[in-house]
């Protein structure tokens, strides 16, 4: 029998929704996350929108104890641990401690604490650094927060590739599992909105400068002006198929069945770009044919450049309009390690309920984008196998397969 | 599992404090001298710990350009420089291993935190503001925000296409990032990896932190003298920086093609500690447990061991936990074999030194001689194994075990071999 690796919980803190129930309904509903930003004034700053976890309060879920030694980023890593801990029903005081495995990516750290403790030392000195700093700033904060909370001492890793890296730390967590872990808690969240995070961002020239929540984020459309920055993420527990089953797991939402990763040429090298091997391989790791493939969730960067690309890989892979793509994160912003954590979490919901949720906002394809983008409404569909792409800034290209359970 | 596949270590570049490039590293390491010393990369003046060990290197003299030089962060310009001897020394090009092959994992704790406090510093204008002014934002700032970046420099260097990564495990990334890229020749998702760590924390901000924490030594007096590992005297850790950087391969291509093996990586285990995020337990029980591991996956017994390669940070926690450590997971064998740790004499630096280690640890290999702890005069009675202080040896090195255990709990251990083993 094939060993399978399998999802058997999930923690969603998204933009549009805390918790895997109000983050599926408001994506199939097509409610989004996206507004004014209000962590801070955004008023001087020409980026004015971002998904926000609103109404997350840490406190509420989490002892101030832990709350004050964290930045944002890990607060949203604990709590949706914890929620896929509990819709997994695996309680990890009764696990073998050595089995329990924890691999997050992160593509930025802490970035309001760090902020704050920086500006602490230069308008103060040296002396008004607080104990935290070394511990919450740092990329390394939300595993090692994870592992301590739930006496998890297997393998621990974390990954940085940007916005690829939720989908290299699934691989990273497969490995785990592999090599005898039990469970292995995996994906990530990022939280970049400081005034110094998205100042940092602005000089790709990538971020959106719309004030128009419902024009700001536009992938694959002829007005596609950007992208807009978001925070939070996804969780999820992992485990081997068998073990899932034979504990009595209450459900298998899907297997992670594929996976590669690629890196684009050096600038000026002349030669192509690395996303088509990724595709490729990841479907070649699942062991299946492009037309196996039922949905696509896209990397959708909503810059006209790598939308262009990315449908045109899609294209020549699954032909014109072969497959559906759809780009949920329209309606949260790019989250960055966190983004194609939550991808994969709303991947795996959509073949758990053979439904694919849309992407909204886009109006009108732009020229060259030969795509079947499921736009405003879900599309029932037998959604059994989902393919999700993920590009990390620099040149990282990562994706995944996942398909439903018990095939 | 795995297939089989056995990884092997074919090319090393440096750039650690003391001098660019292994000929100079291995030279400071068998004179067991120190590179520590006053800050000299900003003012210390006002901060609890004023020591630390500096790298001296011109980037354009490296071999970097204009360009490279400008839109690098320090961190990334010592990784740069020790990827193009890693990548020289391995005698690889691009025929012998395509694009598509060849895999890059770096690790590093803080990322290119220099130039990020550095930008903040102009556009808070000196921490006078909350809301920073983006009209002061440089171009390459994002690229400093996200510490992938420095995977891409290394990528960018070599000309790499297959996986390519960064880890940043604090403490331990750079022995972490290492045993990624053995994984990823054994999973077949390359053939080559380039891998290594790089950090460059020198800075305020990073300072001040291990300052609030009494991490690092406030022996500021004796800047020489200032790290001393399993010393009674020892009073904490002495920052430094640097990169290693090392080219990992299928051991039948390094034959096959006529390569210099320096060793073999035949076991990596990493665990976590889930005790504390900066403490250690006295018992060192997770990290014994990681050591465990990784010998099972060597086939290795404690008798096997030659060598110890010790976090060995300087720290009373630290050396009493790791002498615990080797001690449950070694048995008697811990009393027989040298364990030293380089950070007496290159500093420790953060999540580079673990990949800085594993160059020291094949270099060892290569000569048949294993590095001292400088500095060790007085042994802390609860520190009782034989710690090779202050001079060299020369013997017979086949079997190395290194550790690595950084804030957030991670504890990692890899076996290496002679590659005629």
């Amino acid at each position: 029998m094939t060993t399978r690796y399998v999802v058997t919980g999930i923690g969603a803190t998204a933009p549009n929704g805390l918790g895997n129930e109000e983050f599926w309904s408001a994506t199939l509903a097509g409610r989004s996350g996206i507004g004014r930003i209000t962590r801070f004034d955004p008023e001087p700053y020409p980026v004015t929108l971002a998904g926000q976890v609103r109404g997350f309060a840490a406190d509420e879920h989490l002892p101030a104890k832990i709350t004050v030694q964290t930045d944002l980023m890990t607060h949203l890593a604990l709590v949706a641990s914890e929620m896929a801990l509990a819709d997994a029903g695996i309680d990890p005081a009764r696990q073998p401690e050595y089995e329990m495995a924890v691999m997050t990516a992160n593509s930025s750290g802490g970035n309001e604490f760090g902020q704050r403790e920086i500006q602490a030392l230069w308008s103060n000195g040296p002396r008004h650094v607080g104990a935290y700093q070394s511990i919450a700033w740092f990329y390394a904060a939300s595993t090692g927060q994870i592992s301590i909370r739930h006496g998890m001492r297997g393998p621990c890793g974390v990954i940085a590739t940007e916005q690829a890296g939720g989908l290299d730390a699934l691989s990273q967590a497969r490995r785990a599992l592999r090599q005898g872990a039990g469970m292995v808690l995996t994906g990530g969240t990022d939280a970049s909105l400081s005034p110094y995070g998205l100042v940092t961002q602005l000089p790709t020239g990538m971020l959106s400068r719309s004030a128009d929540p419902a024009r700001a984020y536009l992938p694959f459309d002829a007005e596609a002006c950007g992208y807009v920055p978001g925070e939070g993420g996804a969780i999820l527990v992992m485990e081997e198929e068998r073990a899932a089953r034979a504990r009595g797991a209450a459900r298998i939402y899907g297997e992670i069945a594929g996976y590669a990763a690629t890196f684009d040429p050096a600038p000026g090298s002349g030669r192509p770009p690395g996303l088509l091997r990724a595709v490729k391989g990841a479907l070649a790791d699942a062991g299946i044919a492009p037309g196996d493939v039922d949905v696509v969730f896209a990397d959708a960067k909503g810059v006209p450049e790598a939308d262009l690309q990315e449908a045109g890989v899609l294209a020549e892979i699954f032909g014109p309009g072969g497959v559906p793509v759809t780009a949920p994160k329209t309606m949260t912003g790019r989250l960055y390690a966190g983004g194609a954590a939550l991808d994969v979490a709303a991947a795996l919901l959509a073949v758990h309920h053979s439904v694919i949720p849309p992407t909204t906002n886009v109006t009108r394809p732009a020229p060259g984008c030969d795509i079947d983008l499921v736009l405003d409404v879900p599309r029932a569909a037998g959604v059994r196998t989902a393919l999700v792409v993920a590009r990390g800034h620099g040149g990282f290209n990562s994706a995944v397969v996942v398909r439903a359970a018990g095939g | 599992m795995t297939g089989g596949r056995r990884v092997v270590i074919t090319g090393i570049g440096t750039a650690t404090p003391g001098g660019i490039g292994t000929k100079a590293f291995w030279e400071l390491l068998m004179a067991g001298r120190t590179a520590t010393r006053t800050i000299s990369l900003f003012d210390p003046t006002g901060f609890r710990s004023r020591v630390a060990a500096e790298c001296d290197f011109d980037p354009r003299a490296e071999g970097l350009s204009p360009q490279e030089a400008r839109r690098m962060d320090r961190a990334a310009q010592l990784a740069v420089i020790s990827a193009r001897e890693a990548w020289q020394d391995s005698g690889l090009d691009g025929e012998s291993v395509p694009p598509e092959r060849l895999a890059v994992s770096v690790g590093s704790a803080v990322g290119n935190t220099i130039s990020l406090e550095q930008e903040y510093v102009v556009a808070s204008d000196g921490g006078s503001r909350w809301q920073v002014d983006h009209a002061y934002a440089v171009p390459h700032l994002y690229d400093y925000l996200v510490p992938s970046t420095l995977a891409v420099e290394v990528a960018w260097a070599c000309g790499a296409e297959g996986p390519v990564s960064l880890t940043s495990t604090g403490c331990t990334s750079g022995l972490d990032a290492v045993g990624h890229g053995y994984h990823l020749i054994q999973e077949h998702a390359a053939d080559v990896a380039v891998v290594g760590a790089t950090d460059a924390p020198i800075s305020p901000i990073t300072v001040a932190c291990f300052d609030a924490i009494r991490a690092t030594t406030p022996r500021n007096d004796d800047p020489e003298h200032a790290a001393r590992p399993f010393d009674a005297s020892r009073n904490g850790f002495v920052l430094g920086e640097g990169a290693a950087v090392m080219v990992l391969e299928d051991r039948e291509l390094a034959i096959r093609r006529g390569a210099h093996i320096y060793c073999e990586v035949v076991g990596f285990a990493a665990r976590g500690n889930a005790f504390h995020m900066t403490g250690l337990k006295p018992d060192g029980r997770e990290m014994a447990e990681a050591i465990r591991a990784a010998m099972d996956e060597a086939r290795f017994a404690p008798e096997d061991i030659d060598y110890v390669n010790a976090h060995g940070s300087g720290t009373k926690q630290n050396d009493r936990h790791e002498t615990a450590a080797f001690k449950r997971s070694l048995g008697p064998r811990a009393h027989e074999v040298p364990v030293s740790s380089i950070k007496s004499m290159v500093g420790h630096s953060l999540g580079a030194i673990g990949s800085i280690e594993v160059a020291a640890c094949a270099l060892a290999i290569e000569h048949q001689a294993v590095p001292p702890t400088a500095n060790l005069r007085n042994p802390d009675p609860e520190c009782d194994l034989d710690y090779v202080p202050l001079a060299a040896r020369e013997q017979v090195v086949e079997g190395v075990l290194t550790v690595g255990s950084g804030f957030g709990g991670f504890q990692t251990a890899m076996v290496l071999a002679h590659p005629g083993r």
